[in-house]
């Protein structure tokens, strides 16, 4: 009989600490996860950092970090969340993304399929938003020190020139627009988590909008301001874009395209949609004057079918957001206090 | 919507408020029983396009506004113990005690869950049966009969890991302290409609008979409300008392038996204490003998509680139709949503909450 040390195993099914200690079981989960899916110039340098040359001119720079649950749900997953959601927020100052870093923290026990499947999606969006991952990191918690996997990307990209948009550039007078309907994301999430189910699928709408945003800026330079209303939905945005500028807004209740099933969901849970997420949507506030020429152009993108001018923004109650109800009543559209917690009864 | 959009009909409204108009010859006052139509009320700013005759007073129909301090702290002194889950509806948990919220403690290393049904808290006890899982049982005649069932369903099943915080308490005995109370400015009443499709609409009639006053059942929407206030109006304008429906799509006189029957059978009346308000007589609802064992103040010995309410609140004036919120002097001020001093600043169904959500400046 011949006697040998056992091997150590190298194909893992689950995500060991191991993974995050830089040996050989690191270099098997960058060469069997990570590079199939996101190979590409830069990363193939294997070097600690990314080197690129850039445009003259402004830069802009953002940073995000993503812990959904379920990091799996109807219209994405978490890992298109942390491409898109970094890629939004550079494009929503004007800018133009090219180059994100990720981040992973995962959970001993995560599956290597469910992380597959994430950096998959993941190199996926960065495809489709025509941007590169171009540095990364991973490290590996014990069980229970995360929620199974947590993702920080990082992009910088460069400013258009001719752009000014700020969240203190807003006039009265200004035409506020969102990009379509509101509060699908949040729902998805909310509803997967709770197991509710409606009669139709409410799907998160997490999507790129820099496609959008620039074909907007391509045709109408003279944007105010532009935001994506995510954490505490198109209410928080638009406070704080009022409380930036000290302006009022003043929304018209009628006007906010919101889907059906998102409606009757939230009307179950007791929750307003404009305090719920988007992950795919665009605020603008615009001069008036070429409202319809920008609604025009969004109408024709696959992100913006839906878009609608909800509101203005007005000279009074500064700081204020305002909804006109189709009674002809009006009631302020408050900042939302946190956590949104449905109701008793 | 469907049963949604035909009762948000702006038209409609309009011709309702048109009539209400009409009808209403003098000034009166009538309170909305129910924190969701407070709530309601406010978001959809009926009480602008009322004529100024009439007056919406807010009433004490919000579970967590009414549910005592002590209770509270109960749940906060049980929920610190090792191996508790603690389990409840959203809105509870940023109720205040002296010190802090279940938020908090859930910061602190408290196992404190959301839950939208007790019966999903009776299958965490399930799914955990080397912990204790307490619900905090809220709420009126709304929430009792689910309450209930999840005792019962425990019962049978020998769940022994399960318990509840009760703190229930239903509309009627309420009316009467209101009616009775020396101050009462209240002239008629719109009824909780989701009350009324449980318990009919059979119990009020000696309320409304004794003090003269009509009682009209109705539901949440804009023209559910408007149709109810009108009805209520026409009422007074005759001189009539009585119930009259005004939820016809929902409400029955006979209610739900089945609802009642589970919640006989688990709960008993008893005299209750309201936050703000003081002990109402026969207000409240405890669990039976039969079913001590899941009653989470026998459970957990906790010792004495002796909560401080804020001497600035004036949430008991508020709850009882005395007090606008607006017209409190800690309003907007020391008490506001972040800094809330009483339960109707934190409840989403509390007339102070509502009224600085949706009208904190006077112009609107």
């Amino acid at each position: 009989m011949q006697l040998s040390c056992p091997a150590p195993i190298l194909r893992h099914e689950t995500v060991q600490m191991a993974h995050g200690a830089g040996g050989r079981l690191s270099q098997e989960l960058t060469a069997r996860v990570f590079m199939p899916h996101l190979r590409n110039r830069f990363l193939d340098q294997l070097d600690d950092q990314a080197k690129f040359d850039v445009a003259p001119g402004r830069m802009a720079f953002s940073t995000d970090t993503y812990v959904v649950s379920p990091l799996f749900f109807p219209g994405g997953n978490i890992g298109e969340l942390a491409v898109n959601g970094t890629v939004n927020d550079l494009a929503v100052g004007g800018a133009v993304p090219q180059y994100l870093s990720v981040g992973f923290v995962l959970e001993e026990g995560l599956p290597l399929a469910e992380l597959d499947t994430i950096v998959k999606s993941m190199a996926e969006s960065a495809r489709k938003a025509g941007v590169m991952i171009v540095a990364g990191d991973t490290k590996v918690v014990q069980k229970g020190q995360c929620d199974k996997i947590f993702i920080n990307t990082s992009g910088v990209g460069y400013v258009r020139e001719g752009v000014d948009i700020s969240c203190r550039n807003l006039c009265p007078g200004d035409a506020v627009i969102v990009s379509g309907t509101i509060g699908d994301h949040g729902m998805a999430v909310m509803t997967t988590r709770e197991g509710l189910s409606f009669q139709s699928r409410i799907a998160s709408d997490t999507a790129a909008l820099n496609g959008l945003i620039h074909a907007v800026l391509d045709v109408v330079p003279g944007v105010h301001a532009m935001r994506d209303p995510t954490r505490g939905g198109v209410a928080a945005t638009l406070n704080e874009l009022a409380s930036s500028s000290s302006v009022g807004i003043e929304l018209d209740e009628t006007s906010i395209p919101v889907q059906d099933a998102v409606r009757g969901a939230a009307e179950l849970l007791g929750i307003d949609p404009l305090t719920v997420a988007n992950e795919g949507k665009l605020l603008l506030i615009l001069p008036d004057g070429v409202a319809a020429t920008a609604l025009s152009i969004m109408h024709a993108h696959e992100f913006g079918h839906d878009a609608a001018i909800i509101g203005r923004v007005v000279e009074e109650h500064p700081g204020m957001v305002v909804m006109r109800t189709p009674f002809g009543s009006r009631r302020i559209v408050e900042m939302p206090l946190g956590e949104q917690l449905p109701r008793i009864c | 919507m469907r049963f949604i959009d035909e009762y948000r009909d702006p038209e409609r409204a309009r011709a309702l408020l048109e009539e209400i108009r009409r009808v209403a010859s003098r000034e009166w006052t009538i309170m909305e029983i129910c924190g969701g139509q407070t709530h309601s009320i406010m978001r959809n700013g009926i009480d602008q396009l009322l004529p100024s005759n009439i007056r919406l007073v807010h009433g004490p129909g919000c579970p967590v506004c009414v549910t005592p301090l002590e209770t509270i702290e109960r749940v906060l002194a049980i929920a610190s113990r090792p191996g508790v889950i603690i389990t409840s509806f959203g809105d509870m948990l940023r109720v205040p005690g002296s010190t802090k919220d279940l938020f908090m403690a859930r910061s602190e290393g408290a196992d404190v869950r959301i839950v939208f049904s007790p019966l999903e808290a009776l299958q965490i006890a399930r799914d955990h049966p080397d912990r204790e899982v307490v619900f905090l049982a809220v709420g009126f005649e709304t929430t009792a009969p689910a309450n209930a069932m999840a005792i019962r369903q425990a019962a049978r099943e020998g769940i022994g890991n399960f318990s509840e915080l009760v703190s229930q308490v239903t509309v009627p005995p309420a009316m009467r302290a209101i009616l009775s109370s020396p101050g009462n400015r209240v002239q008629g009443f719109l009824a909780a409609g989701h009350v009324c499709a449980i318990m009919g609409w059979e119990e009020y009639e000696p309320v409304s008979a004794e003090f003269g006053v009509p009682v009209v059942p109705a539901g949440f929407e804009p023209v559910d409300l408007l149709a109810g206030i009108l009805t209520v109006v026409e009422m007074l304008e005759a001189g009539a008392s009585g119930v009259k429906n005004a939820y016809g799509r929902i409400v029955t006189r006979e209610g739900n038996p089945e609802a009642m029957r589970v919640m006989n059978e688990v709960f008993e009346v008893a005299d209750r204490p309201w936050r703000g308000i003081g002990v109402i007589a026969k207000s409240g609802l405890v669990l039976r003998d039969a079913f001590h064992r899941f009653d989470a103040e026998k459970r957990f010995d906790v010792g004495h509680i002796a909560p401080q309410e804020s001497p600035l609140c004036r949430s008991g004036e508020v709850l009882q139709g005395h007090l606008k919120p607006s017209d409190c002097p800690a309003f907007g001020r020391e008490c506001t949503p972040l800094t809330p001093l009483g339960a109707t600043m934190v409840s989403s169904e509390g007339a102070c909450s509502a009224y600085f959500k949706y009208h904190r400046n006077a112009t609107l």
